[in-house]
Formats: C-alpha cells, sequence, structure tokens
C-alpha cells in the first residue's frame, strides 16, 4: 500500500466550537488518533472549509481524511472526496445535540466527543478509497421476460427511453391473460362501461419499434452472468437457441388463475354452465363474433339469470386455497356482469360478495352497474349445486342475516378465483417430507424455472410468501434479491392491469438504473452508487461456505473447490459474507472487520472506580443510524456513555468485535438492526435475520468469558423509533448500572 | 282480484322492479350499497321501533322478501327527520322512499292495519276533509277508541284532568262532539278533494297497468 498522510479537520460551527474544548480534540487527534495533520475550522462544510481540505489533499499530499463535525448523513456533497478514504467523527448529532448544556454535563460531553475522534482516526487509517468494481459489463439491453400487459409496457417504456429490449414470451402471441379479455374495467372518466384492453395496440407497437427484439414461442434456458453482463440463452420452439447479451432482466411473468377444480363444492369442474372470470371472458368473446348474446355452455341457450361468486377459493382462512385477496376480482366481477346488462338489461346479475373491493376508480363503476341493475347481495356461499342446464346458489345472506338463503335456476355461475403467481422454482422450499404411511400419494406438479439462473443459490428469484416473488414491499417494490432482476405485475403481489402497468414503469425504470450503475462499477440501492466491493484473501478462506449461503443476493458462487467466486455486479454491499466469515478474509476497502474494530479498541475505556460505563451500539445505517441522526434533531437526550458505530446491516456484523468490545471492557453491546421475518424491513432483506441468527449463539462467547447475558443486547428498530430509542438507551444504561461494571477494565 | 294479487302477478319474480315502477323514488333502492349509514344514524332506531333499518329493507325488497317488506311496519315509523339523506354517501333519498313504500303497502291494501302512524294518519285525514277543519275532540277520541271500547274509556279516564284543564282554560269546547265548526265552503272543498282523488286514480291506474 502506498504510504498514507491522515488529516484530521475539526469543526467549531453549529455550536460545536462552544459546547466543546476542539483545541483538547486536536490534541487527541494528534496524541492518541496519531495523525500529523490536525486543524480545526469555524466552518467547515462552507467554501472556504472545503477548500482548505482540498488544498491539503492536493497540496500536502493528505490521502486519508478525518472530518469531526456532523453525522456522515449530512452534508454529504460538501465533504465528497472521491479519491480519498474518508471518515467522519459525529460529534454534532451524536454528541452536542442528545447532551444537555450544562456545566456538569460539559465533562462527559467533552469525552463523548474525544472518543468519537479516537475513533474516526482509527476508522480511517483502516480505510482505503474504493476504486470501483473493475469487473463491468457494459449492456444496456434489457430481456423482459412475458409478453403480457406488463411486458410489454416494459418493453414499450424502456425502448421510449431509448435501451433496446428483447421480450421473451412463452406462447405464439403478445397479450397475455389481457389479450384473452373481451373488455377491460375501464382507466378514464366516466368510468361507467367496460372499455377495449387496449392490447393490440401495444403489440402493435411493439412490433413497430425496432428497438424491441421479439421472440414468440420462446423461453429462457439459461440466464448466465450479472447485471450489465447477463448472458441469456433464448430456446425457441424450433429448437434453436439465441444467446443475447443483457443488462438487467424484468420478469413479467405474470399469473395463473386459481384452478377451481379444486373448488368442487362451488361446482368448479362438475357442469359446463359454472365458469372462472377467464372462462366468461371467453364466451363474451364468442358471443361478440355471433349475435352478442352469451349462451349458456350446456345447451347453447341464451343466458338469462347469472350469478357471480366472489372470493371463489381465495381469502380462505383454512388454508385449503388462497389465503389472499387478488384485488381486481370484484371490479372484473362488476364488468362482467356489465356484458350481460348492456346487452339485454332483462338479464339477472347477481353478484354475491364478502366485502366489496373496488381499487382505482372503481367505486363509480360500482356505481354505474347498479344503475344499470346489478344486484349486488353481501353473503358468503356455501354451495353451488348444477341440476341439469341450471344451478342452485345457495349462500349465506350476512344482510338479512338468513343462513339458508339461495338462488335457483341461475343459467351461469362464474367464480371470481385468484391468481397464482407464474414464480418458477421456489428455491427456498424445504425438500419435500417423505410422504406418510397410508397417506394418499400426492400429485405433485413440479414447477418449471422461469429464468433458469446459473447461481449457487437456485436458478429462480427467491419467492416471499404464496409464491409471489420477495420484494421490498415497502421501500423497493420492484426489487428482487437478484440485483440487476426486477419483478413486475401479478407475479410481483396481485393486480389489475393499471397496477400492473404501473408496475411495469417503474420496474423499467429501476432496470436502466441498474444496467447504469453496474456498467460504473456502482452498486444499486440501497447503497447506490457505492464503489466499494468485497474483497476476499483466498489464501485464509476455508471452504466454509458460509459467505456463498448466506448472500441474500445470490451474489457469490462456488468454483470448483468451493472458493467463494464473488460476482460484484450483483453484489448489493451489505457485508453480509464478512460478517459471516469465520475467518474473516473478507472486507471491504472502506468497510472491513478491521475498520470497525479499530474504532471498537480505540475507545477510551476509564477504570472500574470512575462510574462511568462503555456501552457499544452498532446501528443498522439506514433505519437505527438514522433515527439516533433525528433523536439528535429533536435534542433528546440520551446517555453520555454510548459510543456509537453505524454498520451497513446487522448481517454485516461480524461476532468479533462483540467479542473485541467485552474483552476490552466495555460493559455492554447494543445491536440495533431492523425488523426480520415474513414482514422483514430490513433493506437488504435477510440481512438482519442472518445476524440475529450469528446473535443468538453470542450467548456461549459470553459464557466463556464468564459475562452476564445482559453485556448484549438485540433491539429490533424502526427508522420512526426516533422518541422510542433514546428511551431504550437509557433504560439499557440503567440495567448495566445494576449488573454492575464489566470485570475486564484495565486489562 | 285485489290490487295486491294483481300487481304481484304482473312483476312475479320481480320485487325490485316492482317498487321501481310503483313506489315514488323507487328506482333509488338498486343503489344502496349497504354501509348501514342510514340505520346508524336513525333516531328512532334507538327505540327498536323498526323491525328492519332502512339499508335492510332495501336489501329485502332486492332479495323479493315482498310480503315481508310490504307487510312491514319499519317505513310506518319514520319520523322525517332527514338524518339518512343528509348523511347517505350515495345520496339516496331514502326519507322519500321511506314514504313511498309506506304509501305504496297500503294503497295495495298490505299494510299493518292497526299500525298507529297509519291509523292516525287515516283518522287525521277523515277528520280534517269532513268539514274543511280538524276537529280535534273527535281526533282525540279517535284516537283514544283505537283499540277498543274499554281500552277507549280508560284512556279517557287517564286524560281528565288534561281534558278539564283545556276546558277550563277554554282550549276545548264540548260541543264541538256534535258537528263543531267548518270551513265556509265545505262543499267546495269536497270537490276540490274529488277531483284530486280523480286524477290520482287515473295517474296510479296508469301507472299500475302500464
Amino acid at each position: 500500500m502506498a504510504d498514507i498522510k491522515v488529516a484530521a479537520y475539526i469543526c467549531k460551527g453549529c455550536g460545536l466550537g462552544e459546547r466543546l474544548d476542539a483545541d483538547a480534540l486536536v490534541k487527541i487527534a494528534q496524541k492518541d488518533g496519531k495523525v500529523p495533520m490536525a486543524k480545526t475550522h469555524d466552518f467547515l462544510c462552507n467554501a472556504d472549509g472545503v477548500a482548505m481540505i482540498k488544498n491539503d489533499i492536493a497540496n500536502e499530499g493528505v490521502t486519508h481524511v478525518m472530518i469531526g463535525a456532523c453525522s456522515r448523513r449530512a452534508k454529504t456533497e460538501a465533504f465528497h472526496f472521491p479519491e480519498n478514504a474518508v471518515a467522519r467523527a459525529n460529534l454534532r448529532e451524536g454528541v452536542i445535540w442528545i447532551r444537555p448544556d450544562t456545566d456538569e454535563a460539559r465533562e462527559t460531553t467533552q469525552e463523548m466527543a474525544e472518543d468519537y475522534i479516537r475513533m474516526g482516526c482509527a476508522e480511517v487509517k483502516a480505510m482505503t478509497a474504493p476504486e470501483g468494481n473493475p469487473n463491468t459489463g457494459g449492456s444496456k439491453t434489457l430481456l423482459v421476460v412475458g409478453g403480457g400487459i406488463t411486458g410489454m409496457t416494459t418493453a414499450i417504456e424502456a425502448s421510449k427511453t431509448g435501451y433496446s429490449v428483447v421480450l421473451v414470451e412463452k406462447s405464439g402471441e403478445l397479450g397475455g391473460w389481457a389479450g384473452k379479455l373481451y373488455k377491460r374495467v375501464p382507466v378514464h372518466e366516466p368510468y361507467k362501461s367496460p372499455a377495449d384492453t387496449g392490447v393490440a395496440d401495444l403489440a402493435s407497437q411493439i412490433l413497430a419499434d425496432g428497438n424491441i427484439k421479439l421472440y414468440l414461442n420462446a423461453t429462457i434456458a439459461k440466464t448466465d452472468g450479472s447485471p450489465g453482463k447477463f448472458v441469456v440463452s433464448i430456446a425457441t420452439e424450433s429448437g434453436a437457441t439465441h444467446t443475447e447479451d443483457i443488462g438487467a432482466i424484468v420478469q413479467a411473468t405474470g399469473f395463473t388463475p386459481y384452478d377451481m377444480n379444486k373448488l368442487p363444492e362451488l361446482g368448479g369442474g362438475k357442469s359446463a354452465n359454472v365458469v372462472d372470470q377467464a372462462g366468461l371472458e371467453a364466451l363474451a368473446i364468442d358471443a361478440a363474433s355471433k349475435d352478442g348474446v352469451i349462451r349458456r355452455p350446456s345447451d347453447g341457450q341464451p343466458v338469462k339469470s347469472v350469478v357471480f361468486v366472489q372470493c371463489a377459493g381465495q381469502r380462505d382462512p383454512t388454508g385449503k386455497h388462497l389465503s389472499f385477496c387478488s384485488g381486481h376480482c370484484c371490479n372484473t366481477s362488476i364488468k362482467q356482469a356489465m356484458y350481460f346488462k348492456d346487452a339485454n338489461p332483462d338479464v339477472d346479475t347477481t353478484i354475491i360478495y364478502s366485502d366489496l373491493r373496488t381499487p382505482g376508480n372503481g367505486e363509480d363503476f360500482y356505481r354505474s352497474a347498479q344503475e344499470k341493475g346489478v344486484i349486488f347481495t353481501k353473503g358468503t356461499v356455501a354451495e353451488v349445486v348444477p341440476t341439469g342446464n341450471t344451478s342452485t346458489v345457495k349462500f349465506n345472506d350476512l344482510i338479512l342475516g338468513d343462513a339458508d338463503a339461495s338462488i335457483v335456476d341461475a343459467d351461469l355461475v362464474v367464480l371470481a378465483t385468484g391468481q397464482v403467481p407464474n414464480s418458477g422454482v421456489n428455491i427456498d422450499a424445504p425438500a419435500a417430507a417423505p410422504a406418510e404411511a397410508g397417506a394418499e400419494p400426492k400429485v405433485e406438479i413440479k414447477p418449471i424455472s422461469i429464468l433458469n439462473l446459473n447461481y449457487r443459490q437456485g436458478p429462480d428469484v427467491p419467492h416471499l410468501k404464496q409464491g409471489f416473488t420477495d420484494s421490498h414491499f415497502i421501500c423497493f417494490p420492484y426489487e428482487t434479491r437478484r440485483t440487476g432482476i426486477y419483478t413486475a405485475g401479478p407475479v410481483r403481489r396481485p393486480m389489475d392491469i393499471p397496477q400492473a402497468r404501473e408496475d411495469a414503469t417503474g420496474a423499467a425504470l429501476k432496470a436502466i438504473q441498474a444496467l447504469e450503475n453496474a456498467e460504473l462499477g456502482r452498486a444499486a440501492h440501497p447503497r447506490s452508487g457505492d464503489l466499494s466491493f468485497p474483497k476476499v484473501r483466498l489464501e485464509g478462506c476455508t471452504q466454509c461456505k458460509r459467505c456463498t449461503v448466506e448472500c441474500p443476493f445470490g451474489a457469490i458462487d462456488e468454483d470448483v473447490k468451493g472458493f467463494p467466486l464473488f460476482n460484484e455486479s450483483r453484489c448489493r454491499r451489505c457485508g453480509t459474507c464478512m460478517g459471516a466469515c469465520p475467518v474473516r478474509v473478507i472486507s471491504f476497502e472502506n468497510y472491513s472487520v478491521n475498520t470497525v474494530g479499530a474504532q471498537i479498541k480505540a475507545v477510551d475505556i476509564p477504570d472500574e472506580f470512575s462510574e462511568k460505563p462503555r456501552i457499544l451500539i452498532l446501528a443498522c445505517e439506514n433505519d437505527a443510524y438514522p433515527a439516533l441522526d433525528m433523536a439528535g434533531m429533536n435534542r433528546i437526550e440520551y446517555s453520555a456513555y454510548v459510543r456509537t458505530i453505524p454498520v451497513r446491516c446487522l448481517g454485516s456484523v461480524n461476532t468479533i468485535w462483540i467479542t473485541d468490545a467485552l474483552n476490552a471492557g466495555y460493559d455492554g453491546v447494543m445491536m440495533m438492526g431492523c425488523k426480520s421475518g415474513d414482514e422483514y424491513q430490513c433493506h437488504f432483506v435477510k440481512g438482519s435475520e442472518l445476524g440475529r441468527v450469528r446473535l443468538s449463539k453470542i450467548d456461549d462467547t459470553l459464557k466463556t468469558l464468564n459475562l452476564e447475558s445482559e453485556r448484549v443486547r438485540d433491539l429490533e428498530v424502526a427508522i420512526t423509533d426516533i422518541q422510542r430509542l433514546p428511551e431504550m438507551i437509557n433504560k439499557y444504561a440503567a440495567e448495566l448500572v445494576a449488573v454492575g461494571p464489566s470485570p475486564f477494565k484495565g486489562f | 282480484m285485489s290490487a295486491n294479487t294483481a300487481v304481484a302477478e304482473k312483476y312475479r319474480n320481480n320485487f325490485l322492479k316492482e317498487i321501481e315502477e310503483q313506489v315514488e323514488m323507487g328506482d333509488w333502492v338498486k343503489m344502496c350499497m349497504q354501509c348501514g349509514v342510514c340505520s346508524g344514524s336513525c333516531p328512532t332506531n334507538f327505540q327498536s321501533a323498526w323491525d328492519h333499518p332502512p339499508q335492510e329493507l332495501f336489501m329485502m325488497i332486492r332479495a323479493g322478501k315482498r310480503e315481508e317488506v310490504l307487510t312491514s311496519s319499519s317505513m310506518w315509523n319514520c319520523t322525517s327527520c332527514y338524518n339518512c339523506i343528509v348523511r347517505c354517501p350515495r345520496k339516496i333519498p331514502i326519507t322519500h322512499i321511506m314514504h313511498g313504500l309506506a304509501e305504496y303497502a297500503h294503497r295495495i291494501g298490505m299494510a299493518p292495519k292497526m299500525q298507529a302512524t297509519r291509523f292516525f294518519s287515516g283518522l287525521f285525514w277523515k277528520n280534517a276533509t269532513h268539514t274543511g277543519r280538524v276537529n280535534e275532540l273527535k281526533l282525540s277520541l279517535g284516537l283514544y277508541f283505537k283499540d277498543g271500547f274499554v281500552q277507549g274509556v280508560k284512556n279517557g279516564m287517564a286524560m281528565q284532568s288534561v281534558a278539564l284543564g283545556l276546558v277550563k282554560a277554554g282550549r276545548l269546547n264540548v260541543l264541538e262532539l256534535f258537528g263543531g265548526h267548518k270551513c265556509k265552503d265545505q262543499k267546495g272543498i269536497h270537490a276540490m278533494l274529488a277531483k284530486a282523488y280523480e286524477i290520482e286514480r287515473v295517474r296510479k291506474a296508469a301507472k299500475m297497468a302500464g
């Protein structure tokens, strides 16, 4: 490594100069931090202050910059020195804003600031300026898998933005389910009648677009590589395979209607006169091609009365059918009832619903259906009994309290079954349990992989629940757990056409961002623009495969010998691999076991008689650290004995840090990470969960050190916990007083 | 064939259509979305006077429960406070529909015979149109004896002190029992009402036939 020269800059603005002894901090930087150059400035983030730093970098050979000022989340543009390693000591939000401005508090406040200066100096010395991922690819082509309304919209939107698109559709024509509709729910004023689907228009746009290369009757045989340099093999019907260089992928594989044959109690599969919503669309298209009269499939007589059964096999609490609401079916049934009413107002149309959910402008559409005379009945259907050419619908009328209500002589019954996502293989599914003796053999249809990813973790993107692909539904809805691969439309969550089109547009833009970032060697969100990437010292690797197994984004493959093979462009820079590595050979240029370890060791630990405990906080930089900053902005006070180090994710926490801290004489360690589990809020999806799994084993470590289990505390934190967090810190500090000082002090 | 069986035959299974065509503002019934705000807003509902709150009546109409709806006393209990109309998110004129339903049930002879509101309305109308002016003494006595002679005497006894007070104050003339005062042109009033009856009869007959 080239010679490094560290400079420390201490700001006196924003009240720092009045509350802290800046000259003492300079001395600490020089003496304890061992930096050759330490300066103060009255207003470091102004043009003059920044110019001073830039001048030192240019003329004094400064390579590493330590800035003791505000939080690293503030003034990022002013303190942006991309050629240099930069560390920030949080003296404002982390010290003076969370401490009272009193004479008694002055000493502990100053000690806090001094520790942060020590930590900043230690951290920056362990860092190097990130240089960016060298293994980039520059393909600017988008692959869209699925030619339904979502896929077509994605392709058109991306093409309009100037990117070339490869569109792969499994069937022989574009349109997907929307193409099989007679008409769609209206999306324009006055929302009164079914409208043209617009599929033909989209399809002709695709065909006319020279930027979009279309493969029909084709599937993805293999996806290799990483964002910016995917190599995708497309298998066509003829047996030929085409290879395309792809930058990013949007998977818009849509849904399959829930199989109504699984609903025999509702007449599914028992009579030709019981159809699902897709079946009714087919009848309507057929009718439109003739005399416009929808006819009963069993004998071709015109339908005089039709009953729509909502939530058929949906919102099922028993676990037998779909547990969720598919969102579009109420509007769809309203639309289909209008097919009948618009042609002949004398046809009896009854929609039996338990909750009528009409998203978008569906409320106007619902009102229009009522005006047209569609009867809406609140109830739950118990049974559909087909007899001859008609059916009897037995239901529990929830308004009239009549459990034995029924509609007789219904010519046609339409079941509103839900959406089952076409999401390929569930790579996280536990291996099938051996069948119990005597149990009926279960016929399992093995889902066919869609993307056929050549990834160590499996051939498709991971699922969350019910087969829907995993996406960070609060913050990053289109993201999957495979960088550069986005899912949009009903494969991600149940939705209707307008939502799918919105999804498609969003996913197209995210995919474009991803391939542009990949070319520049930068991370995708949430560390957008980050140039650092994991480096591994393979000579120390024990081939334990923990990193390759735990990586939430499938970024790490294995070579033939079992060594990790990093695909930097797939990496989100969460550091979960670094936290997992038992031999600590994985690191980032600006974030490593050393950068954090050095900070932990740099803190001055007072002896046990001083009654000044030290608590280490390892705070997730996405939620917990901003929450702490905001507590500072709100001037909410908390203990002066904590020393906070931001971590990229709870998943990046290596247990050596905790052991180091406890050995060094810290009285307690607080871990602050996001909610994990099914309702996770972790920006890296699995990071906080994996971090917690590792942490659950920390008790053994504590036992070997002969320490109390209270010394390590795991806290689930959301970014909104601005009030709660200081309370929890103070509570923990009080608890630790009761536990007593760490026996490791002074060693 | 009574009015009821004739109309029932005409609409057969389509009670909603019957209501839409025959009942004043009945074409609004289909627009109810069963939110129940009307029922929650109804002041009479607190006295459990309603067999069926408005939104339930609408549902019963849609479910074809003809007999139950038309013989119900519910719509007769409406006090025309207009809370429901003000609050209905679908802007349905519920109060008017209640009166429309009551009127229709009465017209085809399905309304509950001794329902208090209905009885009073009939009594009032007869009383007022007879002489062109309301005879309060006869009206009150008519109400007292609604449920038979014995109950009537009991009611009269119970109200004795009030009546005497009114007599003393000159607010009640016992002689009113024998004829009482009339309007100037009694014949004119009767002729006018007869004409109005005729117009209404023709209009409703056309509706029933239509």
